[in-house]
């Protein structure tokens, strides 16, 4: 019961991007296509997951057992960012179409705020590893679902005229701002 | 380019925000009201000037290869002075900012200085350009926080002069979306005439 309760909130309720602002670069930058969206929210979830349960272990054994918890932003950031660069060099080797799928999309994912940002929620909100790994991944599948959306929405609007000042990015936000509305809707489903 | 040009071109002509569209998450996220907004504003200008500073001494000895790792750790360490410094002097804006002060690390208009300017620039423009974008960055966050907590709340810098609520949606989610979306296209507007 407490894990559905931290997908139903991670998915829809607190959604990454609609309600935490939480990697939106991302959000705005690879949501043209609905295929890319799809690339970018899979390689996103595989990051989140692993650096959720690398910055846990991390923080547990070494952080804290050391007492230098203050040196969790470098650390975090570093292990993030090494993490990214060794999936990169594993996936190239194991599997080919794996990679050609995800590959232009990982070393994007290194300043992606939702990797470091869920990583630190995590040790914030007291999980365990298994609770981090669940809330981790299915933040993850929020974030894929609202890029996902919004991508299908741009789609249309290609076939659309919109105003020279408005063309681009305040477009967009205005369309996620009400993807925001909709999605707070589902405010209250938990108490 | 002289160093006045250099340190203004972060305001208008260059905005992170409003021209070049970085460093979007603590912008939509900090900004509920205007004083939350120049505090996330100033935090970072710090980082960046620091980060620039440290960079632009260092840009000899750091091989091409790990120049990035090594911004990351430069700027990462910055951002935990400020962490530090924040929890135990202003604890209320702290706490208000919460998960964003680290998240300064992540902050592209940061590790985008870096790459682009400090690495092969002199300290003094280095500081100058830091300076004028950090400040960029603070102003656009201080407009945009003070429209969205005069429509929101009806109050500035935490003076309120309506009775009763303003708009909720503004200090909402979607409203942060919507106003800088309109924020932005008006400045897309201006620029062109």
């Amino acid at each position: 019961m407490e894990y559905i309760l931290i997908i139903i909130s991670a998915v829809l309720i607190n959604n990454v991007v609609l309600s935490q602002f939480l990697g939106i670069c991302p959000f705005l930058g690879v949501s043209n296509k609905v295929n890319t969206a799809l690339g970018m929210a899979g390689a996103v979830t595989f990051v989140i997951v692993l650096a959720t349960m690398a910055t846990y272990l991390i923080q547990t054994y070494v952080l804290e057992k050391l007492g230098i918890t203050f040196m969790q932003t470098i650390v975090f950031i570093l292990v993030i960012a090494a993490l990214v660069q060794m999936v990169e060099i594993i996936l190239k080797k194991i599997s080919q179409p794996l990679y050609q799928a995800l590959g232009i999309f990982l070393p994007l994912i290194t300043t992606n705020c939702a990797v470091l940002g869920v990583a630190i929620l995590v040790i914030k909100k007291d999980y365990n590893l298994l609770e981090g790994v669940v809330f981790g991944a299915s933040t993850a599948i929020g974030f894929g679902l609202a890029l996902i959306i919004l991508a299908g929405i741009r789609e249309q609007l290609e076939m659309v005229k919109v105003p020279k000042g408005m063309a681009g990015v305040p477009i967009n936000l205005v369309i996620a701002g009400i993807l925001a509305l909709a999605f707070m809707g589902f405010t209250g489903i938990v108490k | 380019m002289n160093q006045l040009q250099n340190f203004t071109k972060g305001f208008f002509r260059e905005n992170p925000i409003l021209v070049l569209v970085l460093g979007t998450c603590p912008t939509l996220a900090t900004t509920s009201s205007a004083l939350n907004g120049m505090g996330m504003g100033i935090a970072t200008t710090f980082v960046l000037i620091g980060s620039n500073v440290v960079i632009a001494l260092l840009a000899g000895l750091i091989p091409e290869k790990v120049r990035i790792p090594a911004f990351i750790v430069v700027i990462a360490s910055f951002v935990t002075i400020v962490d530090l410094v924040m929890q135990a002097f202003v604890p209320t804006l702290y706490e208000a900012l919460g998960i964003f002060i680290p998240l300064i690390v992540v902050n592209c208009i940061i590790l985008g200085r870096a790459e682009a300017y400090a690495s092969r620039n002199g300290v003094w423009s280095s500081f100058v350009d830091g300076a004028g974008m950090g400040l960029g960055f603070t102003m656009a966050l201080g407009i945009l926080g003070a429209f969205r907590e005069i429509a929101g709340s009806g109050s500035i810098f935490g003076y309120k002069f309506i009775k009763g609520d303003g708009i909720l949606v503004f200090i909402l989610a979607p409203g942060a979306f919507m106003a800088l979306g309109y924020l932005i296209a008006l400045i897309n507007r201006l620029r062109r005439t």
